[in-house]
């Protein structure tokens, strides 16, 4: 799917009409099937600029086309439509903790599968072959008939992967997906994934913390700063000068940003009624 | 001077006014309240009102079990089961597709800020129906039902059925909304239907919840089949209500008891489905 950004501005909808968009009129352009790493420090705006991208935020200011179409000129119904041809996988899994990880998997095709079948496949799952190809490429064919609340922090992050190969999304946003994950497993997971994205031409966009990693595995570097574009480069020409210029720390915080605007607290839940 | 001295140390606790006025502030307002519902404790204990008292209790031991009397109650009380059973169901039918109009974590409008008018004015609307169906006692709706189906258990079922499905459509609806919306809300964003939302990321949070109060319900609704028998819905209440007409202490006992075992046996089925849930 291809991508255009123009002077693009995004900010959560809990945030303060006062506080600075946490993406500034980002111009960028993805051709379809391309493959992107975001990198840059904390409240960067990257969280912000995938969930743009989702269509799971509507933008401040500015354009969005995925291939051609601005998602918000859609009708609501169009629109969910198009998000099932998207994938955004959360840097937290969206993993209920009783349900079982074959479900789990499972639940990323259900865009392109009716309710019925969706209600049949909970009685007894339809797509085990597949549930567990994806698993067995992150490693985990033996975890296909455990809970998700049995698994360690690094499981559940690599089901929630697992899950976007059974998407068929032509776009796929992966937030963060290495954060639990020891070295050898995140430089795995990344293959899998870039390795997924070329075989189907899915485009694909991911955030990463890990820069050598980034630019190790994508072709191409895009770096974040304050909501705004700082590079966007081939790794070979990303140099530590401009690394180090990505990362700078400011003299003195003026204010703690958050990648997600912290959620209203939600009510206390009764236990006795 | 005193910017010289050491700091006094705080001697008084500086909430003691506010916890003593809050406390003379609820007596304020009680204690009209204890006049108005006429609460005379010491009633209870005057003789002229002690000794009738003691005789009715007295007439319940010893509790009749002869057998005949027996094969009554126990058919009375599947009777009752069987009217809090259907009763409840046909709630529960009534109830979840309410409920998934109500929730407002099954929007789809609601995923990027604020839900859409048609669908925030749907939801409103959905739970003022909830707020009616469980306002109106049920032992009014067996009152109605009583006179339009005749005496017996069909008006119980309805009754139940009207008055739980708004209890159950307002609870769920709650349990579903302060559960974790994560899972849901990534299902939604990624294109999912708002049902496939629902059996693939709601309901797995919630089931151990939703279960445990539903048979909770479940219990309330096999006593409030008593009082509904008093009416005439049926059931072991319209036995109980009998036997208080004609001073039969003794059989009412035997059903007061059956029905400690019911409750009873409820809670033991509640603990062991959430035990399996967990």
């Amino acid at each position: 799917m291809k991508i255009e950004l123009k002077s693009l501005s995004g900010r959560h909808p809990a945030a303060s009409a006062s506080a600075p968009a946490a993406l500034q009129a980002l111009d960028l352009a993805v051709a379809a099937g391309e493959q992107v790493a975001v990198i840059g420090p904390s409240g960067a705006g990257k969280t912000t600029l995938l969930h743009l991208l989702a269509c799971a935020l509507r933008p401040a200011a500015g354009g969005l086309a995925l291939d051609g179409v601005d998602p918000w000129r859609l009708a609501s119904r169009e629109r969910q439509r198009l998000r099932g041809r998207l994938f955004l996988a959360p840097q937290v899994p969206p993993l209920p903790p009783r349900q079982r990880v074959v479900t789990a998997v499972l639940a990323g095709r259900l865009p392109r599968i009716g309710l019925w079948h969706a209600v049949r496949s909970l009685f007894y799952p339809t797509g085990i072959a597949q549930a567990d190809a994806a698993l067995a490429r992150f490693d985990l064919a033996d975890k296909l008939f455990a809970r998700v609340d049995r698994l360690s922090g690094g499981e559940r992050q690599r089901v929630g992967l697992a899950r976007a190969l059974l998407s068929q999304a032509r776009l796929v946003l992966v937030d963060e997906p290495l954060s639990a994950l020891d070295p050898t497993r995140a430089s795995q997971a990344l293959a899998t994934l870039t390795g997924w994205a070329r075989d189907s031409g899915a485009t694909l966009v991911a955030t990463l913390h890990d820069v050598p990693l980034a630019l190790e595995h994508f072709p191409r570097i895009v770096g974040l700063r304050e909501g705004r574009l700082m590079f966007d480069l081939p790794p070979v020409q990303v140099t530590p000068a401009l690394l180090a210029g990505l990362y700078a720390h400011e003299t003195a915080p003026d204010e703690a940003v958050f990648d997600e605007a912290p959620a209203t607290p939600r009510p206390v839940v009764m236990h006795c009624r | 001077m005193s910017a010289v001295l050491p700091r006094q140390p705080a001697r008084r606790d500086p909430a003691w006014a506010r916890r003593v006025f809050w406390l003379l502030a609820a007596g304020a307002v009680l204690w009209p309240m204890l006049v108005l519902a006429e609460f005379k404790p010491w009633l209870l204990l005057a003789p002229e009102s002690l000794e009738p008292t003691l005789r009715f209790l007295a007439g319940f031991v010893p509790p009749r079990l002869d057998g005949e009397f027996l094969a009554l109650v126990a058919r009375e009380t599947w009777r009752t089961v069987a009217i809090a059973t259907a009763g409840l169901t046909l709630a529960l039918l009534l109830a979840l597709p309410l409920t998934l109009l109500a929730v407002r974590s099954l929007s789809i409008s609601g995923l990027t800020g604020r839900m859409a008018a048609l669908p925030a004015a749907l939801r409103l609307a959905v739970r003022a129906l909830l707020v009616v169906l469980r306002s109106v006692p049920e032992l009014v709706w067996a009152l109605v039902f009583v006179r339009v189906v005749g005496l017996g258990a069909t008006a119980g079922v309805l009754a139940i059925a009207l008055t739980y499905a708004g209890m159950l459509g307002k609870v769920y609806a709650e349990i579903l909304e302060s559960g974790e919306a994560h899972p849901t809300e990534t299902l939604l964003r990624n294109g999912a239907g708002r049902l496939q939302a629902f059996f693939y990321g709601s309901l797995p949070q919630n089931a151990g919840e939703l279960t445990s109060y539903t048979v909770y319900r479940w219990e309330c609704a096999i006593r409030s089949s008593a009082v509904l028998g008093f009416v005439g819905a049926g059931g072991l209440g319209q036995q109980m209500d009998s036997s208080m007409k004609m001073f039969n202490g003794g059989e009412v006992s035997t059903m007061l008891l059956v029905f400690v075992l019911l409750v009873a046996a409820t809670d033991r089925l509640s603990a062991w489905l959430r035990r399996t849930l967990a």
